[in-house]
């Protein structure tokens, strides 16, 4: 009979706040780049309505010039840009750069690879993302 | 004898709720909390809340510990629903006047707060946690290796793991992947790699390099921030991987 093992399953991804930024990012990057593939998806389909003739092609776009549509596109935008920025970030990092050196840990043990240019990234990701969101949302909804 | 002079207080009015949760899957799967109202002071950790219930007020609670000094890895749980070590974690800087504590997670439960982690000790003997190097054989005309500081700094860190399982309980690919290899395994990996005097890399990198190996690693780090040795983990499996995609020699 196999064991219950106690795993905490998709709850304990879906709860980031107990581990500090390092686990928001991770939730972040997981959650855009899923959105990314479902925006590819539906980019796709949108697209390719073009071969059912212009008409369908301009009633489909029609969707996009709606508020929701604006909001939708504005999230897009978002997610694109966090996910490319600190997608460069854990690129490096999963090659072992920017991670810190090894050393002959002290009290507090406070973990090198958890540092403040890891940190200082993962917070420009999202300042990019806010900005280009604003950006986004000044020429959709702008006249 | 006489009377010691003490500035500090000695008795303290402060307490606090431990909740425990107190589970038998031997008969049931379900887990319940009995609550208990604890005097602490400045200086009682979790470990010491828990046993002063286990004395006074319910001797069932089932826990593990032995060493009382975070050396032996006995006693992690979840405090508060983050992994620590109950000796390593003092009531006092919880800063909450309720404790939670509940078994780790990742783990199978025995019973209450103590899992079976068979599972992390296969995965750690997977890891080959020797010296691979014919000549490291005491035999005539042999000596010790010689190693400078500097290459003991590559490794020194990641032996410090006492095997408390804490880092695989935070890990969040643990949480869904029940083969996914695992924090402590794979830094211990690296912490042979990273040593000169072994020569088993080839062996070990082809053993991490697998569907559930170390490419589930996403860097979310929660390994490194509840480790209460200071091993950081995340930094072992990135230079880990370093090697592997051919970033590092
Ligand atoms: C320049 C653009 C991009 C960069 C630099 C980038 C980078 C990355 C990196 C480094 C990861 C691994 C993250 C991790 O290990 O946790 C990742 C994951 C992922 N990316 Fe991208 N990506 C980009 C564009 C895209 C696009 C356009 C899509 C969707 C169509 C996408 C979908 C995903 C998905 C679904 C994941 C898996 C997330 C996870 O497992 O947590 N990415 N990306």
């Amino acid at each position: 009979m196999k064991r219950n093992e106690n795993r905490e399953g998709i709850k304990g991804m879906v709860n980031p706040g107990r581990y500090g930024i390092e686990r928001v990012s991770y939730w972040l990057m997981r959650i855009t780049g899923l959105g990314l593939l479902a925006y590819l998806i539906g980019h796709i389909y949108e697209t390719s309505s073009i071969l059912n003739g212009k008409s369908v092609w301009d009633s489909m776009l029609q969707l996009t010039q709606t508020t929701q549509g604006h909001i939708i596109l504005t999230l897009v935008i978002g997610m694109c840009v966090f996910h490319t920025v600190n997608g460069i970030r854990l690129m490096f990092a999963h090659g072992g750069i920017g991670v810190g050196k090894p050393t002959r840990p002290d009290y507090p043990y406070i973990p090198n690879s958890q540092n403040m240019k890891n940190k200082l990234c993962i917070y420009a990701s999202i300042g990019v993302a806010a900005l280009a969101m604003m950006y986004g949302l000044s020429v959709l909804f702008g006249e | 004898m006489a009377e010691e002079q003490s500035s500090t207080e000695v008795s303290s009015s402060k307490t606090i709720t431990l909740r425990i949760a107190k589970s038998n899957p031997e008969h049931d799967s379900r887990s319940q909390f009995a609550e208990f109202k604890v005097p602490y002071e400045r200086w009682t950790t979790v470990l010491d809340a828990i046993l002063d219930v286990k004395k006074h007020l319910d001797h069932s609670v089932a826990v593990r510990y032995s060493c009382r000094q975070a050396s032996c890895g006995s006693c992690g749980m979840k405090i508060n629903g983050r992994p620590g070590l109950a000796c390593f974690t003092k009531i006092s800087e919880l800063n909450s006047d309720v404790v939670t504590v509940e078994p780790m997670n990742n783990y199978p439960i025995v019973r209450d707060l103590v899992v079976d982690l068979e599972g992390m000790f296969d995965t750690h003997k997977k890891m080959k946690p020797f010296i691979i190097n014919e000549e490291s054989e005491v035999a005539t005309n042999t000596r010790e290796f010689l190693q400078t500081p500097g290459q003991v700094e590559e490794y020194i860190q990641f032996s410090n793991c006492i095997k408390c399982g804490l880092c695989n309980s935070a890990c969040p690919t643990m949480a869904t992947d029940s083969s996914f290899l695992g924090p402590q395994a794979l830094t211990q990996a690296y912490r042979y790699v990273a040593d000169n005097r072994d020569k088993g890399k080839n062996e070990r990198l082809k053993i991490i390099d697998e569907s559930h190996g170390i490419w589930r690693c996403h860097f979310a780090g929660s390994c490194s921030q509840v480790c209460p040795k200071g091993v950081d983990p995340a930094m072992g499996i990135q230079m880990l991987r370093g090697y592997l995609l051919g970033f590092k020699k």
